[in-house]
């Protein structure tokens, strides 16, 4: 069993007005197998926390830890993080023109497997993930993010999740934009990499919607840069109800 | 201004001639040599008695070398600029690369360019007759200079394809005018690699001769240190129904490197039916370059099918490469991966394999990049 352990998480960021801290004391620790949903309103520092994790250059960490089964996850750079498990499914995955998605998901596979996939298991592997998620097999000749649509975007992040099977996956935002129909593929992915992989899930979401179709063992509400209440499937039922305002008034 | 009276045009050449001495001296005042230090070319101005004419080296039976007033060589094409005017004025002999009509060559023609004094002087004529098709690498000398003309003429119905490898360490400086005359319902395909040399000048240029013609030209190129590149492109659309494609990448590594893309397209009135699109984008992998894109679009008509165009210099994307690092990809890999896929569209389009892998490893290497197995070449088939 692996642990992910964030203890008292400060980061900041720099902007022309100077210096703003985004995490403000963030506690969480995800075990394998379990799904923590972290929910909050916007601007509330939910998706600068899947960011941290994967380690942005962007932002500053002023104190506190992240350690992936005791190795300190802060001490290591992107790709060694990736390498070592941890996994960010990208609310805007960019493009990268020029670049299939079959030569960039092998390039992945091969960092993160430490040697290149055997090419006829490969190619069967590849295939049977793409359909698992209902996507076209052309998908694999086009270009890394380039002119996808935004279900589409977020099918390969699911995708390259299921290629690259981290010990702990960080999903920012993974329902926004989906229609309904899209949405079930995502969460179906999402669902079945548990049950076969034993991951642990740290799903990072606005509106309680794709908790209809994940179900989490967790549930925190995020506000103002650190998580004010823990509880389990039933607080999202709360947030449903009386969304978010209580916890935002009350943080003031 | 009466309707019949056709309105100024810019960007079509203003004077053609054998004679260098038809055009005024270079200065940095005047559109086509505004960007050129004038300085970094001085010698190769005026004719130079030392001077050699260049020499050559192929396999191909295809490939002579013929005295400059051979019949087949193009009877009425005159440079454009003074520095093509010179080393017309000066070569008594021409590389011709002839292939006859109903020809269809397999594999490349190659010529190995060889500069055999400090300054060679080049002409090189590409004939390839009706309902042919040949392939034409031209590998440049950069140990040296060189001041060249290439002209290529496109036979009616014919499959033209020619790519200028322009490669190597030294700094030599070259400056080349390549003029294409697109025949009839013939495909023309031109591609420029521009690595090596310490000042280069490539001014390409499409004439169409009959209708239905359509023209392609590529060009990648790669500046660091002190290099200058210029390609100054211009596409004269007088004959209906053609088309031209002008698509220019460029990285631009290091140092004080300054790259320069100028591309005219001129759309006649009687180029009806025509479509035209010219695009370059230019890569900053560091703060010192510089690059400046200049696209020009002239339209004397608006019967026509498409005409548009496209410039973009950009940074390094450290989103990319966050992304790419974030799915275990290296930092090494993952710029190599964004510099391949930005050359893709360009380099995907030289069908000689070997060729291909060749240009490629000369980037990475000049990138710093070491050659790696861990990036695919190209698309894998899944």
């Amino acid at each position: 069993m692996s642990v992910l352990k964030i203890t008292d998480l400060h980061a900041s960021i720099d902007t022309e007005a100077g210096t703003k801290e985004i995490l403000r004391g963030v506690n969480l620790t995800i075990e394998s197998g379990q799904i923590h949903a972290v929910m909050g309103p916007n601007g509330s520092g939910k998706s600068t926390l899947a960011y941290v994790i994967a380690g942005h250059p962007k932002y500053t960490v002023t104190s506190g830890s992240i350690t992936l089964d005791g190795a300190d996850v802060l001490a290591m750079s992107v790709d060694e993080r990736a390498r070592a498990g941890l996994f960010l499914a990208m609310q805007y995955p960019v493009e990268i023109p020029g670049v299939s998605v079959s030569n960039f998901l092998r390039t992945s596979a091969t960092a993160i497997r430490g040697e290149a996939p055997k090419l006829r298991t490969w190619i069967g592997e590849v295939k049977e993930a793409m359909k698992d998620l209902q996507m076209d097999p052309t998908f694999a000749e086009r270009n890394v993010n380039e002119g996808f649509s935004g279900g589409e975007k977020k099918r390969h992040e699911i995708l390259q999740m299921s290629l690259l099977k981290p010990k702990f996956a960080v999903l920012d935002e993974t329902d926004s934009g989906l229609d309904v129909d899209a949405l079930k593929v995502v969460a179906e992915g999402v669902n079945a990499f548990r049950e076969t992989s034993d991951a642990g899930t740290l799903l990072i979401t606005h509106y309680t919607r794709i908790l209809k179709y994940i179900k989490p063992d967790f549930v925190h509400v995020f506000v103002d840069g650190r998580i004010v209440e823990s509880g389990g499937p039933e607080l999202a039922d709360v947030l449903e109800a009386d969304g978010y305002e209580r916890f935002t008034s009350a943080s003031v | 201004m009466s309707l019949a009276e056709a309105p100024p045009r810019d960007h079509a050449p203003a004077v053609r001639s054998l004679n260098f001495q038809d055009f005024m001296d270079p200065s940095n005042r005047e559109e086509e040599w505004k960007f050129t230090p004038l300085e970094r070319i001085s010698g190769l101005l005026e004719p130079i008695g030392s001077a050699s004419g260049i020499g050559w080296a192929s396999t191909s039976p295809y490939v002579s070398e013929v005295a400059i007033d051979d019949p087949r060589l193009h009877d009425s094409w005159t440079p454009t600029d003074r520095v093509g005017a010179v080393a017309r004025g000066a070569v008594t002999k021409a590389i011709l690369i002839d292939v006859p009509k109903d020809i269809v060559v397999d594999g490349s023609i190659v010529v190995d360019l060889k500069a055999l004094a400090a300054v060679s002087y080049a002409h090189i004529e590409v004939v390839v007759g009706e309902f042919s098709s040949a392939t034409v690498v031209i590998r440049h000398d950069v140990s040296a200079d060189v001041v060249g003309n290439l002209v290529v003429q496109a036979g009616a119905e014919s499959d033209v394809k020619v790519l200028s490898v322009l490669d190597g360490d030294a700094t030599g400086r070259q400056l080349w005018q390549w003029h294409t005359i697109v025949g009839r319902n013939a495909t023309s395909f031109g591609l420029s690699i521009a690595l090596g040399g310490e000042v280069v000048r490539m001014v390409p240029s499409v004439e169409y001769s009959a209708p239905g013609g359509s023209a392609v030209m590529l060009g990648a190129f790669l500046a660091d240190g002190s290099q200058y590149q210029e390609h100054r492109l211009f596409v004269d659309h007088a004959q209906p129904n053609c088309t031209s494609y002008v698509a220019y990448k460029g990285a631009l590594a290091g140092g004080t490197a300054h790259t320069v893309w100028v591309g005219d397209v001129l759309v006649r009135r009687a180029a009806t039916g025509i479509e035209t699109y010219e695009m370059n984008r230019n890569l900053l992998l560091a703060d010192g370059p510089r690059a400046d894109s200049v696209p020009n679009l002239e339209l004397e008509t608006g019967d026509v099918v498409g005409a548009g165009h496209a410039s973009t210099t950009g940074r390094f994307d450290d989103e990319q490469l966050f992304y790419l690092q974030s799915r275990g990809i290296p930092e090494r890999v993952a710029r190599q991966l964004v510099v391949r896929g930005f050359f893709a569209d360009v380099l995907s389009k030289i069908s000689d394999e070997g060729l291909r892998r060749e240009i490629l490893g000369r980037i990475e290497q000049r990138l710093g990049m070491e050659s790696t197995s861990e990036v695919e070449d190209g698309g894998l088939d899944v």
